[in-house]
């Protein structure tokens, strides 16, 4: 029976893979691995509407299909574009796909404070490792970058706009996790920003997750404990009976405390079971919690590679820490 | 002599009421199409008709109508654009306020030959004076039984509201223009799925521009043939032009495709020639985003053919020396005009109108408009220009909708053409600020660099 | 509380909204969201959250539907702004045509910057970009009136011809020439 649904064949950087029709590139990309995976900023698999807008996934067609062996004419973002029957793209083997994506980057750095020394996120943010991978060393961006203040949305939760690269994730998120639109995005081009008003949403029980879905360091968990680097913390995955979730969680712990809690998310940093606000700021105690063993951080990452530590000056991790 | 299809009533007293507009053959179209024609019928005649939408992209309209899904049970919708916010564009608005019920009219064949019974007529927010004379010329064309249940008593109904925007060029990109029409704001869709399959309210729907609609009229009255005898290759009928800048008699003309660009600009029966007697410097031939011609490129091709008023002619040389019929904004700088000055000016309003979703025109065009401005204040260096031919290029193509591009082609052809004058900003920067302020400049100029 | 108690629209023009609403089919009143706006914003001068508030209201929309929208368009205010607002296009057909000239002006006439408003609230000076009227240039828009041609003198007249008499931005009422 199986045989009888049809799959499609598509290649990628040479590598073939056949998929279900209606698979986008990059899910396909996924589903072979390693290297042919364009990075994701803004596409999140869970939320609907999500992905087009970062465009870090631009991939090129250099064989629309069987069919219509013509290239595509731009190139595409794999994240929105589906497969056809016999495609052929190419990501890392694409001069033009590097020169682009390297542009990319560019652009979601020039108004980014690329302050990670003294950002919660450092260790763990898409961005960093999207620009140690792709960047382009010193940014030609000589204007005075955007920035906003910092604001705290409700007791558990504080935006700093400023990193923010308008990936709309946590917009889709605090949308399709309530009943109700609540959260958006205000103004527009370069000033746009997301609206604050998802504290008027705190009574959500799930809101908490904007903080996991955010790519960057600009949504992030007040209820850090000593908000630390995140390499000096140790993953762990736990878990704890609730009525809520499913209770399935990571707890960054130092020594025998817990600095925070996360979902469990994939290599590619998607969380695939959203957890509570309780389980996530509520229960700091180890007592709470059922710990499995130590979590593998698989994503090829700062985190795992320390690759950031080196840059940051002493004194700096020294005077956060204080 | 020229024959004028859209606009030669336009000068008759009192054209834009249903009375005068009637009596002088008003909705004959509809009283042909509703009496004796078939939805089909009307597509085939705009096929034959050779019409290409008038927005800018040139798309032929009759081929856009019949990619129109036609699932059953789901109403289908007709759109107007009438958002025209690119600048150096502003014909829809002369239509709109001069003879309103063409307009409408050629709603009504269009919508019967689409099968839409709710059609919208989008128009920017600014013009909120010019809905006001749309709506009353449809309420008057309700009360006259062209509009509403049953029309003629053909058993076709069709209801037509007029509905404005707020301030955003990007409405008028069909995508955006629908989001907006849905109350939202105009942050453009991916595509596919593309509007004839899920436009408004995820409905089939098609988008057309206020000339494309218009023009509807007349190739239902004299035929898809008959219109398409005027005009040169696939540019086929009239065009309305606005034109704008330094010559003598700007304005919206209507010219039959094919005419001359030297004819246009020089004659007396369109812009006169320049003003004051200066010199041609530059022409930007269909609005700000299409690629600006140097005075060498204007009137004759890079093989030195006569450059002509079509889609063919003006596109002649692909983006190395040619440009695009576009929108037909058709803008004239004399000698005096500073490119960077103007390449600055039009950069700063593409970074105003950038919707902010996809990052490289969100961030792109800010950082575009920047450092043309501090080129333009002669504060900058050879590099800026390289850097600034990078930027556009890592714009261009790589955005979700074409707005990305509109920013970064008018970059490029001044770049392309003018990189001259760009050297002189960095090299002469003294020079470069008396010429486009004045002595006051030189003084401000120097206390800055004091 | 109390403030929203006074933020009502008058019969006529909620009447308006609802001939607008009707425009739309059954269950997409949400279209109607811009032009409501302009109908709140002419009448209560800006777009205050209290406003924005009301405007869900009448829509059954959620409150952060329309500051999504106020915020995106740039003819509505959510900031307090003066009884006639002159908008000075800037783009460059009107630059050719000088309208810096037109801003510098306007800016010393009333001695404003762009942006600001006059300390009487009635002028607010706004810098815009392309109206539609390139062709026609200087131009400023005034409420919902185009003038056209500008010239000092021109900016003189309209200045005083709308200090005598505000515009009234919807409904048509008290537009001047
Ligand atoms: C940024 C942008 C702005 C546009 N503005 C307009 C406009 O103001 N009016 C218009 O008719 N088309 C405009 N277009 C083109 C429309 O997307 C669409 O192609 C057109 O309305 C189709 O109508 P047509 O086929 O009759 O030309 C714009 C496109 C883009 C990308
Ligand atoms: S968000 Fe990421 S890139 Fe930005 S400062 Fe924080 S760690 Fe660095
Ligand atoms: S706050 Fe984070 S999740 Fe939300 S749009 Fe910004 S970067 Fe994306
Ligand atoms: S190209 Fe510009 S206007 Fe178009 S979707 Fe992207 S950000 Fe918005
Ligand atoms: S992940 Fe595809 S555009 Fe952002
Ligand atoms: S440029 Fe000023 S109205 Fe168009």
């Amino acid at each position: 029976m199986s045989d009888q649904i049809q799959k499609f064949t598509v290649t990628i950087d040479g590598k073939t893979v056949q998929v279900d029709p209606g698979t986008t590139i990059l899910n396909a990309a996924r589903m072979i691995g390693g290297n042919v995976v364009p990075p994701a900023m803004c596409y999140y698999s869970s939320l609907k509407g999500s992905g087009g807008k970062c465009r870090t996934c631009l991939v090129e067609v250099s064989k629309g299909s069987e069919k219509d062996p013509r290239p595509m004419p731009k190139l595409v973002a794999s994240c929105s574009t589906t497969v056809m029957d016999g495609m052929e793209v190419k990501n890392k083997s694409s001069e033009k796909v590097l020169d682009a994506r390297k542009g990319v980057v560019e652009f979601l750095l020039i108004n980014h404070p690329l302050d990670c020394p003294v950002c919660d996120q450092a260790g763990e943010c898409h961005l960093q490792d999207l620009a140690f991978e792709h960047g382009v060393g010193q940014s030609r961006y000589e204007f005075e970058r955007r920035t906003f203040d910092k604001v705290d949305l409700g007791e558990y939760i504080k935006l700093h706009m400023t990193r923010c690269i308008l990936c709309y994730r946590c917009v889709y998120t605090a949308n399709q996790l309530t009943d109700n639109r609540e959260h958006g995005v205000l103004k527009r081009g370069d000033a746009a920003e997301i609206s604050t008003f998802i504290e008027k949403n705190l009574h959500n029980d799930f809101i908490g997750n904007v903080i996991d879905v955010c790519p960057v360091g600009a949504l992030t968990d007040k209820t850090f404990r000593f908000r630390s680097r995140v390499w000096y913390t140790k993953p762990m995955d736990a878990s704890c009976s609730c009525d809520k979730c499913s209770g399935n969680a990571v707890l960054w712990m130092i020594g025998d405390e817990i600095a925070r809690v996360t979902a469990r998310k994939d290599q590619y940093g998607e969380v695939k079971e959203f957890i509570c606000n309780d389980c996530r700021f509520n229960k700091k105690e180890k007592s709470q919690w059922n710990i499995e063993g130590p979590r593998k951080i698989s994503r090829h990452s700062v985190i795992s590679a320390n690759h950031y530590e080196r840059e940051i000056p002493k004194h700096t991790v020294l005077l956060n820490k204080a | 002599m020229a024959r004028k299809l859209l606009l030669n009533n336009v000068h008759i007293e009192g054209i834009h009421t249903y009375d005068v507009y009637r009596k002088n053959g008003g909705y004959s179209a509809v009283e042909k199409a509703l009496k004796t024609m078939s939805p089909d019928d009307i597509v085939e005649e705009v096929k034959k008709s050779g019409l290409r939408g008038r927005g800018g992209a040139g798309f032929p309209t009759g081929m856009k109508w019949s990619f129109l899904a036609k699932p059953e049970g789901v109403p289908r919708h007709l759109l107007c654009n009438a958002d025209e916010s690119e600048p150096g564009t502003f014909k829809d608005r002369y239509l709109m306020e001069k003879i309103p019920h063409l307009l409408i009219e050629g709603m009504i064949l269009s919508s019967f030959a689409l099968g839409a019974n709710q059609s919208y007529i989008y128009i920017r927010g600014e013009y909120m004076f010019v809905l006001r004379i749309v709506e009353k010329a449809i309420a008057e064309a309700y009360a006259n039984g062209w509009l509403g249940k049953n029309i003629l008593g053909t058993g076709y109904d069709l209801d037509l509201s007029i509905t404005p925007g707020a301030g955003a060029y990007i409405c008028g990109e069909e995508t955006a223009l629908i989001e907006s029409l849905e109350g939202k704001r105009g942050n453009p869709r991916m595509k596919p799925p593309f509007p004839a399959i899920q436009g408004l309210w995820q409905r089939p729907t098609v988008v057309n521009n206020v000339e494309t609609i218009a023009a509807v009229v007349p190739i239902v009255n004299d035929g898809g043939d008959e219109y398409a005898k005027i005009g040169i290759g696939r540019s086929t009928g009239t065009k309305l032009i606005s034109a704008s800048g330094n010559v003598n008699k700007p304005g919206v003309y209507e010219i039959e495709l094919g005419l001359s660009v030297e004819e246009f600009i020089y004659s007396d029966q369109y812009l006169g020639g320049m003003k004051n007697g200066k010199r041609l410097k530059a022409c930007i031939p269909g609005g700000s985003s299409v690629p600006i011609l140097p005075h060498y490129l204007v009137c004759k091709t890079a093989n030195g053919e006569d450059r002509l008023m079509s889609y063919e002619s003006l596109a002649d040389g692909g983006f190395q020396s040619g440009s695009m019929l576009g929108s037909g904004g058709f803008i004239v700088y004399d000698e005096e005009q500073c490119i960077v000055r103007n390449t600055w000016n039009f950069a700063r309003f593409y970074h105003h109108e950038s919707c902010g979703q996809c990052s490289p025109c969100r961030e792109g065009t800010g950082w575009m408009e920047k450092v043309l401005h501090r080129l333009e204040e002669g504060h900058g260096t050879l590099a800026d220009i390289d850097l600034l031919w990078d930027i556009q290029r890592k714009i261009e193509g790589n955005t979700i909708c074409p707005l990305g591009d509109a920013a970064a082609w008018p970059v490029a052809a001044a770049i392309r053409h003018f990189r001259e004058e760009f050297e002189w900003h960095v090299n002469e920067p003294k020079e470069s600020q008396i010429r486009n302020y004045g002595l006051v400049a030189e003084k401000s100029f120097q206390t800055e660099n004091a | 509380m109390e403030n929203n108690q006074r933020i009502e629209l008058p019969q006529h023009l909620l009447d308006e909204v609802q001939r607008v609403i009707s425009l739309f089919p059954e269950g997409k009143q949400k279209s109607a969201l811009l032009r409501v706006l302009h109908i709140a914003q002419a009448h209560f001068g800006w777009l205050s959250v209290d406003v924005m508030d009301y405007v869900a209201r009448l829509l059954h929309i959620q409150p952060i539907e329309v500051y999504e929208v106020a915020t995106f368009y740039s003819m509505y205010d959510t900031q307090q702004v003066g009884k006639v607002k002159l908008e000075v296009c800037r783009t460059g057909p009107c630059m050719i045509e000088g309208a810096e000239n037109i801003v510098n002006y306007i800016e010393k006439k009333l001695g404003i910057k762009d942006g600001e408003t006059t300390a009487d609230g009635m002028f607010t000076l706004k810098t815009v970009e392309c109206l539609g009227a390139c062709g026609y240039a200087p131009m400023l828009q005034a409420g919902e009136k185009f003038h056209e041609h500008l010239t000092e003198e021109k900016v003189d007249a309209l200045i005083e011809a709308y200090r005598s008499n505000p515009v009234a931005n919807y409904m048509g009422e008290n537009q001047n020439g």
